[in-house]
C-alpha cells in the first residue's frame, strides 16, 4: 500500500476567526455563526482523522520577508514553531511535521519540474494555524503531523491557477510512490474575497465566491485558467488566495483520471470574519 | 514593450509587483524589524530615530509617523508589513482596513457587518471617475442655484 489521499479541506483562514477562539468569544453573535458552520466538518474529522495533513498556505511576511520570496516551498522539518507575528504567538500547540514524507514529496515534485523551495526553519502563522483550529477545536496537541506547502501569494505575480492545479497533480504522484500505508489529507486554505488594502477595502462578493465553489467541485480544469485579474478585479486583491485552493483540488482521483468525481461532505459560506468572506468545503473521495 | 499590467484599471487598489515591492524593499523590512520587541520598544521611544536607522525616503517615513497607510501603500508598503506597525500600536487588521477607505471606524465596521463593499461599481477606474464627475457635477448645479 502507498500513501493515498482520501479527502481535501478547504477554508479561509481570517487570523480574526483564531483571536476569537483564542480570547473565548466563539459564542458572542458576531461569531457564533461562523463556528455553527464548522460543527458539521468537525464532528466529520473526528470520525476521519488523517495520519497526515499536506497543509497549503501562505506565509503573511511572518517567515518569508522580502529577503526571499519562494513562489512554492515545502516544510521538511519535524517542528514548526507558531509565530509571533507581532500581538504574541497563539496558545496553540506547535505543528509537527513528517519529515520523511515530506522529503519524499519534494524529491518527487522536484523531479516533476515544480521547484519547491526546501525549508527546514519555518515558524507557521495563522495562516496554517487558523485551519487548525477551525477544524480541530483547541486540543492540547493536533492530531496529526503537517506538512506545509507554503504558496507567495503576497508579491505579484504569484503562480497562476492552472499551475497550482498541477502542483497538486505532482503532490498526488509523489504520494503514490510512498510505501506506507498513509491516509493523507490535503487542504487548501485562504481566500476567500476579501481586499485589505486602498479606498476599496472591505470588498466582497458573495457571487464569486459561490461560483467559486461551484466550479472548484465541479469544474476545477476550467477554474484553473481564470486568470489572475480576474480573481483581483472580483474578489479583491487578497482574494487571490484562492488560487491555493486548487493545489489542494488538483490532488483528487478525479483528476488523475483514478475514480470519479469526489463527494460534497460539507459546504458553508459566512460573511463576514473582519473583511473576509469565508467559505468551507471538504470533499472526499467516494468509498 | 512594457509588462503588461492590467490591474492599475481598478480603482483604489494597488498591486504590490515587483516594481512595487522594489520601491518598498526597505520600508516593509523596516516594518518585518518591529516583530522583535526590542526593536519595537526602540520604535515607540524614538520613532523619528529608528526610522532614521532606515535607507527609506523622507516620504515613506513621514507616512509612517502619520500613520497614513494609503501613503505607504503608495510608496511600495503591503499590508502585511504595515501590519506590523498596527501591530505595534495595537491595532486589528479591520482598524488598519479602515483606515484607507476614509470611512469612520464604526461605518466601516457596519459595512462589513452588512455584507461589505459590493463589487458593483467598483470594477473599473472609469466607473470611479463617473461617480466623481456626477458628484462633482451636482455639486456645481447646487452652487449655481
Amino acid at each position: 500500500m502507498t500513501a493515498r489521499i482520501t479527502s481535501t479541506v478547504y477554508t479561509s483562514h481570517v487570523p480574526a476567526i483564531g483571536a476569537a477562539m483564542d480570547h473565548g468569544k466563539t459564542d458572542e453573535p458576531y461569531w457564533a455563526p461562523l463556528f455553527e458552520g464548522y460543527e458539521p466538518s468537525r464532528a466529520w474529522m473526528a470520525d476521519n482523522t488523517p495520519d497526515v495533513i499536506v497543509l497549503v498556505y501562505n506565509d503573511h511576511a511572518t517567515a518569508f520577508s522580502l529577503d526571499i520570496i519562494p513562489t512554492f516551498a515545502i516544510g521538511t522539518a519535524a517542528h514548526f514553531p507558531v509565530a509571533d507575528e507581532g500581538w504574541g504567538p497563539r496558545p496553540v500547540p506547535d505543528v509537527v511535521g513528517a519529515p520523511e514524507l515530506a522529503s519524499h514529496i519534494a524529491q518527487s515534485v522536484i523531479q516533476q519540474d515544480f521547484d519547491l523551495t526546501i525549508v527546514n526553519r519555518l515558524p507557521v502563522d495563522h495562516g496554517l494555524t487558523v485551519p487548525l483550529s477551525l477544524l480541530f477545536g483547541q486540543p492540547d496537541a493536533w492530531p496529526c503531523p503537517v506538512i506545509p506547502i507554503a504558496v507567495n501569494v503576497v508579491q505579484y505575480p504569484v503562480p497562476s491557477g492552472r499551475r497550482c492545479l498541477e502542483l497538486g497533480k505532482a503532490i498526488r504522484r509523489a504520494l503514490s510512490s510512498y510505501d506506507d500505508d498513509l491516509n493523507v489529507q490535503v487542504w487548501g486554505t485562504g481566500g476567500m474575497s476579501h481586499q485589505l488594502q486602498g479606498m476599496r477595502a472591505g470588498l466582497i462578493n458573495r457571487d464569486f465566491d459561490s461560483e467559486f465553489l461551484d466550479r472548484l467541485v465541479a469544474d476545477p480544469e476550467g477554474l484553473a485558467d481564470m486568470p489572475h485579474i480576474e480573481y483581483v478585479r472580483e474578489a479583491g486583491s487578497e482574494g487571490i488566495e484562492l488560487v491555493m485552493w486548487l493545489i489542494a483540488r488538483g490532488a483528487m482521483a478525479d483528476l488523475a483520471g483514478e475514480g470519479p468525481a469526489p463527494e460534497v461532505v460539507h459546504r458553508f459560506q459566512h460573511v463576514p470574519a473582519s473583511n473576509t468572506s469565508v467559505g468551507h468545503l471538504v470533499l472526499r473521495e467516494p468509498a | 514593450m512594457g509588462l503588461d499590467k492590467p490591474y492599475l484599471d481598478i480603482p483604489g487598489t494597488t498591486i504590490f509587483d515587483t516594481e512595487q515591492a522594489r520601491r518598498g524593499y526597505s520600508l516593509n523590512q523596516f516594518c518585518m524589524s518591529l516583530m522583535d520587541a526590542a526593536n519595537r520598544e526602540r520604535f515607540k521611544a524614538d520613532e523619528r530615530a529608528y526610522l532614521d536607522e532606515w535607507d527609506m525616503t523622507e516620504e515613506q517615513k513621514q507616512g509612517v509617523l502619520d500613520r497614513d497607510l494609503n501613503a505607504l501603500i503608495a510608496t511600495g508598503g503591503n499590508i502585511y508589513f504595515l501590519a506590523k506597525i498596527g501591530a505595534t500600536d495595537g491595532s486589528s487588521f479591520q482598524q488598519m482596513a479602515g483606515s484607507m477607505t476614509g470611512m469612520s471606524e464604526d461605518d466601516y465596521r457596519a459595512m462589513m457587518v452588512a455584507g461589505g463593499r459590493s463589487v458593483e461599481g467598483n470594477r473599473y477606474l472609469h466607473e470611479w471617475d463617473g461617480a466623481a464627475a456626477e458628484a462633482e457635477a451636482a455639486a456645481s448645479q447646487e452652487a449655481q442655484r
